[in-house]
Parts: C-alpha cells; sequence; structure tokens
C-alpha cells in the first residue's frame, strides 16, 4: 500500500488557484521529490498536507488512514514531520531540549509528576536524554546538545531541525528546501545524511528542493509543479528529459 | 551531560538558597530587634509582591503572552479565600486550618477563572491578549465593588443592589458588602507563611519549567508553528501555563487578604497600576528570569519605604533606580560588560586552581 496517497487536492486564496488538482502517490520507502519554479505551490502542498491549510477539495490519505482536513499536532502523531524552508528551530531552548520537544509525545509523564518529581519523572527523562543523544549523534551534533539552537552554524541548524522530526517518529518525513543556503560540500554531505535517515529509520521521504544536484542524485521519483499544476510526474532520469519540464523549469 | 544538568539543578538551588537566607537573615534581626515596626509591616506584602512576580513571568517570560490583569485573578484569589475564611468561620475553629484550606480555595478559583479567561483569550497574541486581559482585571474589580453576599439559615444570598436587597432572615449576617469588601478577617498571615508559600511558588514554577510540559510551553513561546509541527497541544498548554500563573496569583491573594482586617478592591491593590507594577518586577528582573524577578520584587518594594525620610527626592530615586536596572538587564552593552567581567573572574580562578 502507497505510504502517502493524495487524490484531486486543491486550494484557492482569492481568486487565485495555488494548488490545482493536486494528484500524488508516495510508495513506502521512497525518495521522492518536488520540483517546480518559485510560486509553483510547491510549499502550500506541504502546508496541506500538515494541516496549516484546510484543501478546498481533495484527500490526503496517509499509510490507510484519511487525514484531509485533520489539524497539524494530529497530523503529526498520525506520522507526518516536517521541516521548514526558513528554518523555525525553537530559538532559546538547548539543542538537546529542541529534539527532546520532538519526543514529546511518545514518552509522557503529566504535569504534577513533573513538579513533584515522582520517580516516573526521573525515569522518562533518563530514557528521552539516551534517546534524544542518540538521535544527534546521527547528525553529528553530539558534540553540541547544550548549546543554544539559536547558536549554531546554518549547516547545523537544518540539521537540527531534521533530528527534531525524526524525533517525533513519523513515517513520513517532509523536507522544504533542505540545501537552501548551503554550500556544495554540505550539500554533498547532506545527500549521505538523507539516504542514511531513509536507509538507518525506514523512512518515506518526500522533498522540494532546488537544487538539481541534489534532486537528480537521490530522489527516485520526481512531480514537477507549474503554477499550482502538475507538468509532469515519472522516474527522475524521465522527467528531467522532458521537454515540457526543461521548458518551464530547468531551461535550455 | 552531567555537567550540564548539575548547572540547571545548582541555579535552582541558588534561587531556593536566596530565599532561605533572606528569611534567616530577617528573622535573626528582628530577634535582636534591629527591625522598626515599619519594616516588619511589609513583610507579608513583600512575600505577596514576590509570588505575584514569579507567577506572572510564567505567563510572560516562559510562555511569552503579554498579561496585564494579573492583579484581576490576584483580587478573585483575595475575594474567594476570605469570603470562604467567613462562612466557614463557626464550622472550622482554627483560624490556621481555615487559612489553609482558604488557600487552596482561592488558587482553585483563581484558576478556574485562568481558565475561563483563557479560553477566549489566549487566541489572541500581542497587544490584543494585553488590553483584553487589562479589561478582564478592571471587570473583576469593579464586580466586586457592587457585590453583595449573605449568609442565613436558608444558605447564600446574591445581590448587585445594597444589603437590602439579600432579603436575610434576622439571624443572617453579610459577608461582602460591596465598596466596603469583607471586613474582621482574622489576620492569621505571618512573614514565615509568607516566605512557605513564595518557596512553594518556586517549587511548582522552577519544576514546571524544567520538565516536558515547561519545554512545550517554551517551544510554543519560540515557534508556535514549529510546535504544532511536532504534535504539541497548542491550547492546552498554553491553558495550563495561563492557569498555573492565576493559581498562584490566587495564593498571593488569600495571603492579602488574611494580613489586612479589611479587604475591599480598590483601584489602588486591585487595579491596573497594580498589574503594572507586578509587570515592571518581571520585566526589571529580566524576562524569563526567575531569579530576577525575586530580586527586582525585593528591592523595588523596599526602596520607596527604605527612602520614606528624602519625603520629595524619594520617586526621583525611585525613577532612577527603574531607569539603572532597566539598562543593567537589557542593554546589550551593559550585558556585555557584565559578561566580560564575570568571565575574567572565572578566568582567574582557574588560574589559581591550576
Amino acid at each position: 500500500m502507497a505510504m502517502l496517497e493524495v487524490k484531486n487536492l486543491s486550494i484557492s486564496f482569492g481568486g487565485l488557484k495555488a494548488v490545482d488538482d493536486f494528484n500524488i502517490t508516495v510508495e513506502k520507502g521512497q525518495l521522492y521529490g518536488l520540483i517546480g519554479p518559485n510560486g509553483a505551490g510547491k510549499t502550500t502542498i506541504f502546508n496541506l498536507l500538515t494541516g496549516v491549510y484546510k484543501p478546498d477539495c481533495g484527500r490526503i490519505t496517509l499509510d490507510g488512514t484519511d487525514i484531509t482536513g485533520h489539524r497539524t499536532a494530529a497530523i503529526n502523531q498520525a506520522g507526518i514531520a516536517r521541516t521548514f524552508q526558513n528554518i523555525r528551530l525553537f530559538k532559546d531552548l538547548s539543542v538537546l531540549d529542541n529534539v527532546k520537544v520532538g519526543l514529546h509525545n511518545h514518552y509522557r509523564y503529566s504535569t504534577l509528576e513533573g513538579i513533584f518529581r515522582l520517580p516516573s519523572y526521573y525515569r522518562t527523562e533518563k530514557a528521552m536524554d539516551e534517546k534524544a543523544m542518540e538521535l544527534l549523534k546521527v547528525f553529528d551534533l553530539d558534540g553540541e546538545f547544550a548549546f543554544k539552537a539559536s547558536n549554531l552554524p546554518y549547516g547545523k541548524q537544518r540539521k537540527l531541525e531534521i533530528a527534531r522530526a525524526l524525533a517525533t517518529e513519523p513515517k513520513l518525513l517532509l523536507l522544504d528546501e533542505p540545501a537552501a543556503g548551503m554550500n556544495p560540500n554540505e550539500t554533498e554531505e547532506l545527500m549521505k545524511t538523507i539516504r542514511f535517515v531513509r536507509d538507518h529509520f525506514d523512512m518515506t521521504v518526500l522533498l522540494i528542493e532546488h537544487d538539481m544536484k541534489l534532486v537528480s542524485g537521490i530522489c527516485e521519483r520526481l512531480t514537477v509543479l507549474n503554477f499550482g499544476h502538475m507538468l509532469a510526474e515519472g522516474p527522475t532520469s524521465e522527467v528531467l528529459n522532458n521537454p515540457q519540464v526543461i521548458a518551464a523549469y530547468l531551461g535550455e | 551531560m552531567k555537567a550540564y544538568k548539575n548547572k540547571i539543578l545548582v541555579q535552582n538551588l541558588i534561587t531556593y538558597g536566596l530565599v532561605i537566607i533572606c528569611y534567616i537573615v530577617i528573622q535573626a534581626l528582628m530577634a535582636g530587634g534591629h527591625i522598626n515596626s515599619l519594616l516588619k509591616g511589609i513583610l507579608v506584602p513583600l512575600c505577596i509582591y514576590v509570588i505575584l512576580a514569579v507567577s506572572l513571568n510564567l505567563t510572560v517570560g516562559i510562555l511569552g503572552e503579554l498579561s496585564l490583569g494579573h492583579a484581576g485573578f490576584m483580587c478573585v484569589g483575595a475575594f474567594s479565600g476570605a469570603f470562604f475564611n467567613h462562612a466557614m468561620s463557626e464550622t472550622i475553629a482554627s483560624d490556621q486550618l481555615r487559612f489553609v484550606i482558604a488557600l487552596f480555595i482561592g488558587a482553585a478559583v483563581a484558576a478556574l477563572f485562568g481558565i475561563l479567561i483563557g479560553i477566549p483569550v489566549l487566541r489572541l497574541k500581542g497587544d490584543y491578549l494585553a488590553i483584553v486581559t487589562l479589561a478582564f482585571g478592571e471587570i473583576i474589580k469593579n464586580v466586586i465593588n457592587v457585590l453583595y453576599v449573605g449568609i442565613d439559615g436558608n444558605g447564600f444570598h446574591i445581590s448587585v443592589k445594597d444589603v437590602a436587597s439579600l432579603g436575610l432572615e434576622a439571624d443572617g449576617e453579610v459577608i461582602i458588602k460591596g465598596a466596603q469588601g469583607i471586613t474582621g478577617t482574622p489576620k492569621t498571615a505571618t512573614f514565615t507563611i509568607g516566605i512557605i508559600l513564595v518557596l512553594i511558588t518556586l517549587f511548582i514554577v522552577l519544576n514546571m519549567i524544567n520538565s516536558r510540559t515547561g519545554r512545550a510551553i517554551m517551544a510554543i513561546r519560540d515557534n508556535r508553528i514549529a510546535a504544532e509541527s511536532v504534535g504539541i497541544n497548542i491550547t492546552k498548554y498554553k491553558l495550563m501555563a495561563f492557569s498555573v500563573s492565576a493559581a498562584l496569583a490566587g495564593v498571593a491573594g488569600v495571603l492579602y487578604a488574611h494580613n489586612l482586617a479589611t479587604l475591599a478592591a480598590t483601584p489602588k491593590n486591585f487595579g491596573y497600576n497594580m498589574s503594572i507594577t507586578i509587570l515592571v518586577f518581571v520585566v526589571l528582573g529580566g524576562i524569563g528570569n526567575i531569579r530576577g524577578s525575586i530580586i527586582a520584587a525585593v528591592v523595588l518594594t523596599l526602596l520607596p519605604e527604605m527612602l520614606r525620610g528624602l519625603n520629595d527626592y524619594r520617586m526621583l530615586i525611585y525613577a532612577i533606580v527603574l531607569i539603572v536596572m532597566m539598562l543593567m538587564t537589557s542593554s546589550p552593552k551593559a550585558i556585555e560588560y557584565r559578561e566580560r567581567i564575570l568571565a575574567s573572574f572565572r578566568k582567574k580562578e582557574t588560574k589559581r586552581e591550576a
């Protein structure tokens, strides 16, 4: 069964059809790319998938469950985690605490247990610390766990966002321009990390990206978007050689 | 990891220690007869202000929402606590026991108001939230000013007109008398009880901040959209912070009610001036800095009293201290300078150790 299935998704803002009749099927374990020129509606689709916007029509199914119109927090608990184009970290919290906020729904104790420091508090916090450090190690951030998130260099902030998203134990990871603002070396490293995340966490990944090297390097399938419409869909090599796509987005 | 955890623990212990040391010093001074009656009179209000400042910091600093109605919650707590004390004066003989139960009642009623006000208000942001909370504080004060509540054999009677309209039987007693408020509450509050309540407030607030709940609340403050995207229930945690803050203000209110013979809702004690005063403690102590709130509340309460001898210059000096404290805690230059001095101290220490 497909991990993510979207049918006839549309939304308009005022008179503008931002996304019109969008369809996508992402299989489990796939690395799927969503590309298109600026303003094509890529981030709007992410916002629709995560419940930030409610679609005018269409259906979104995650791993067999209908999540159309659910609230953002509920959609995260159903299994979609995301990162943001403009990094959104909890900037005054430590790197460790950023990841621990991601673990919020999987390691529980009540507020009263927290205030009165009952044994469950110490037990759960210890387990949280271990799990969070394990995740930070994957992204080579364990050395900076006590830093304030806003004090991390840019590339590491991007990584921390991915680590925080993974902490929520999602089935599907949405990455919104993960390579934005990175130099070629960092992008190279990021590609390795994304592949590692897919293999290590058995993750399905849907990503938006403008960096064609990254897209052609790691995505198995692509959907191209232009002015809210789907322009092409298929295996990466096929789509990138599609004359329509070249005309609209890639250029001669 | 261990060093990092210990750092938080040490910081919290310093905060508790500060309060306990102050208590011991004042007790010692009192035993030696070095404290005049004027100062003795403001010891309990000092505790009240500290509780109010710490609890408001939970809303302003930790949740990141500007609330200007904190005195309203204090007012609710004060009146419900004092009302309980009067209503139960025959059932429960011990003044102390009634006071302790009144603390819980005051906290619970203030928390309830926190939730009721919070549900609509927390949908707003920034300036709008501040204005609505400001209005709430004023409404509470004005409603209580025209409220008459009496008790007789048939139970409670409530009116917003006058005593006569309560229609009490001959044996009835009027508890809340409109603008005159509640009179004759036993003066059970002492400095020791005040300090215990300060410590309990600190315990609740500091432990809450350093737990799963506190992290969720601070995550909402730092980035609401990101917090939602990792599955945090925004409404639940906003309401929780707001109502805990209100409940603690209610406790301060009960303490206030049991420190005075007459409790009336005047603009001076529960008006927006009071809310602003508490906010000034929080802002000057450093937003989100609990220990700072305590220090600011103590200094800014003591200062006007200490300067009474200077008559005309009193408010001038108060204003200068406000400005200096503001610069010290908020100006980037001053913070940089402070950090540099502290760093050089640390360097010297490590050298000596080596």
